[in-house]
């Protein structure tokens, strides 16, 4: 097999603030193959966000990555490049589209003309190519009357089409990795599907490697090959897709699934909830970061962080918990404090 | 006392634009039976919060009638309306925002109960910290802070205790869940099931999330450009819905399941269309596969279904 299009190591993220530094992300470590879909899922302040960012280039000046990050994309360390270096790599190589469409496209900008910005400054095309490709673009991402709408501002677009004109911006490039950040949440669950089915079409037509981010575990369920969840700034567990739904082994992984209301269930069941909140990231706890949080922590669990530990039968599920979950034994779910 | 709280007909709710009029509810009509968990679902702009805020007479509609508990909230003055809302109380979507960042937790939570002219400053404060302890936080941190230095999750718990301590009949509860995690927004949902069995209370729920609905109602309306599509029961509509366009909603949803691919939604792809002019006849017409030329011409009346459903469809997906 090819070397990993991106890999990560032991990458950190800390923001200094008054109050302190905020761990973000702390030690994330992955790697993924040209082609592949993965799943980065996690809650509000667990770090998803901002590790996508980092990997962009596109932290604020109070952000700081500590010695020892590495992020190798397409055979480039791109922390230990110049700005312009990076830019030339990443720029056309990383295409990015956010959550919130409307925030994300300049206002002020025709639509035409934000969809060949990148492709003017990194391969100078030319306008009228340009508009050409933008026309195209737009076409490919399925928006009425594109020549039209090429020369129109994102107000005169609903949420959906400005997403699908955020993902032929992101397109233009060619980009061999493409960052989806909560590409739906703003967006109504009928726009939503139609997003989704958008750029997996995109991302199998074009060979391209994506990474999707969501706090919603459906929507990375049909779509991603594999999934990694983030807790408290670190990747807690993470395997292919199928492993992970069906042999889910970290507590929290567990517990969040646990926690989605579903469509099978009879109304007025009582919700599995996870008690208290996340940690502070400036003082997070000693070991394991969800253990405070934890029905089955043990002495173990607040004093020591748990290492990354492979699933017995399907290696490349790999978990950090001191008290796993056995999913061969659905008794032991109910066990306490009993493992390690 | 009637088996019904809340009884609303012809709701319209109409605001004048510089485009002209926008008709945001076109008269939806439904009844809240007392204990009763009333859920109403759409996409964004589908008017189910105006309907909310239409019952708490925020603004007041333009036209139609709010009976709650025999008194008819339309009609009510100005001072009759102040006496009445104590029946009546919300909770938001925001719960930070929904929050006076500059008060006190005691004084957000006490504020009703001195409007309402109730109990002494000693009992009103105990009353504060009682209710306080019941919707999960602890009163004696929580009383002397304010809205910033709490979570998400916490100032929801703050804003259902300021919504609770009138002792209302009906909650109407405007995507209380919407900007929470979902660990947080599970723990929400059980203090809401809680708070319905201890004050026995009535709930409009509205939510954009069927999962949520499925959990949290006894009955669903699924609203479509100030329309009501569908009414039933939460489990005959989820298990077989009538109205296309219920149908393509619950086809959207993903599941969190990765042997279940997604399927195609079945509702053809395409904005919603304007409220200033919607389409002639049924108005999901423009959208629904199903559509013919009667769809067109003429408006499709809400009718029962035998299994105590109603909905506005010609072409139904279960016989009548």
């Amino acid at each position: 097999m090819a070397d990993p299009l991106l890999e990560l190591t032991n990458v950190s993220t800390h923001f200094h603030s008054p109050a302190g530094r905020v761990r973000a992300v702390d030690g994330v470590s992955f790697s993924l193959k040209a082609g592949q879909t993965l799943g980065l899922v996690g809650e509000s302040g667990s770090g998803k966000s901002v590790l996508a960012r980092t990997i962009m280039g596109l932290l604020p000046s109070y952000a700081e990555i500590p010695e020892g990050s590495a992020i190798s994309f397409d055979g480039h360390n791109l922390l230990t490049l110049d700005r312009k270096a990076r830019r030339a790599i990443s720029g056309p190589g990383i295409g990015m589209i956010f959550q919130d469409p409307m925030t994300s496209l300049n206002p002020v900008m025709k639509i035409g003309q934000q969809v060949y910005e990148g492709m003017r400054h990194h391969f100078g095309t030319s306008k009228r190519a340009g508009r050409e490709r933008a026309i195209e673009l737009l076409t490919e991402v399925g928006i009425p009357q594109p020549d039209v709408r090429v020369d129109q501002f994102p107000h005169q677009l609903s949420g959906g089409m400005r997403q699908r004109v955020a993902i032929a911006i992101a397109l233009a490039c060619e980009p061999k990795l493409l960052i989806a950040d909560e590409p739906t949440t703003a967006l109504d669950v009928t726009v939503q599907a139609g997003i989704l089915d958008l750029l997996q079409r995109e991302q199998r037509d074009r060979g391209m490697t994506m990474i999707l981010i969501t706090h919603d575990l459906g929507v990375v369920a049909g779509r991603c090959d594999n999934v990694a969840v983030m807790y408290a700034g670190g990747i807690v567990e993470t395997g292919t897709t199928l492993s992970l739904f069906a042999r889910t082994r970290m507590r929290y992984t567990q517990a969040l699934l646990d926690s989605i209301p579903r469509l099978d269930r009879p109304p007025h069941e009582r919700l599995q909830s996870i008690g208290g909140r996340p940690p502070n990231l400036i003082d997070p706890p000693a070991g394991c970061r969800f253990a405070p949080r934890c029905a089955h922590r043990n002495a173990h669990c607040d004093t020591d962080i748990p290492p990354i530990t492979a699933d017995e039968q399907d290696p490349s599920h790999r978990f950090a918990c001191w008290n796993p979950r056995d999913p061969d034994a659905e008794a032991s779910d109910k066990a306490t404090g009993d493992a390690a | 006392m009637s088996d019904i709280l809340l009884d609303v007909r012809d709701l319209v709710v109409e605001f004048p634009t510089r485009k002209g009029l926008v008709q945001a509810v076109s008269g939806v009509t439904f009844q809240l039976n007392r204990g009763e968990t009333l859920a109403l679902v759409g996409e964004s702009g589908c008017g189910k919060s105006t309907t909310a805020r239409a019952v708490m007479q925020l603004p007041r509609p333009t036209s139609g009638s709010i009976v709650l508990d025999g008194d008819d909230l339309v009609a009510a003055g100005k001072r009759d309306l102040r006496r009445l809302r104590r029946k009546f109380q919300m909770i938001f979507q925001n719960p930070i925002a929904s929050l006076n960042p500059r008060k006190r937790i005691s004084d957000v939570i006490e504020k009703p109960l001195k409007i309402a002219g109730e109990l002494d400053a000693a009992k009103r404060r105990t009353a504060v910290m009682e209710l306080l302890e019941t919707v999960g936080l602890d009163p004696a941190v929580a009383m002397d802070k304010r809205p910033h230095e709490f979570s998400g999750g916490q100032c929801q718990r703050i804003s259902i205790a300021r919504a609770l301590i009138l002792e209302p009949d009906l909650l109407i509860c405007d995507e209380p869940v919407s900007a929470l995690d979902v660990s947080i927004q599970a723990q929400i949902l059980n203090l809401l099931e809680d708070m319905k069995q201890r004050y026995d209370l009535t709930m409009l729920f509205i939510s954009h999330d069927l999962a949520v609905v499925r959990n949290v109602a006894d009955r669903v309306a699924v609203m479509y450009l100030g329309r009501f599509c569908e009414v039933g029961r939460s489990e005959e509509l989820f298990d077989s819905p009538a109205h296309p366009y219920t149908r393509a909603l619950l086809s959207a949803i993903p599941v969190p399941d990765p042997t279940v691919k997604p399927k195609p939604i079945e509702m053809i792809q395409g904005d919603l269309p304007s409220p200033i002019s919607p389409p002639s006849g049924c108005r999901f017409r423009t959208r629904c596969p199903l559509a013919t030329d009667r769809c067109t011409s003429e408006v499709p009346e809400m009718r029962g279904l035998p299994d105590g459903r109603a909905v506005a469809c010609h072409h139904p997906l279960i016989g009548t």
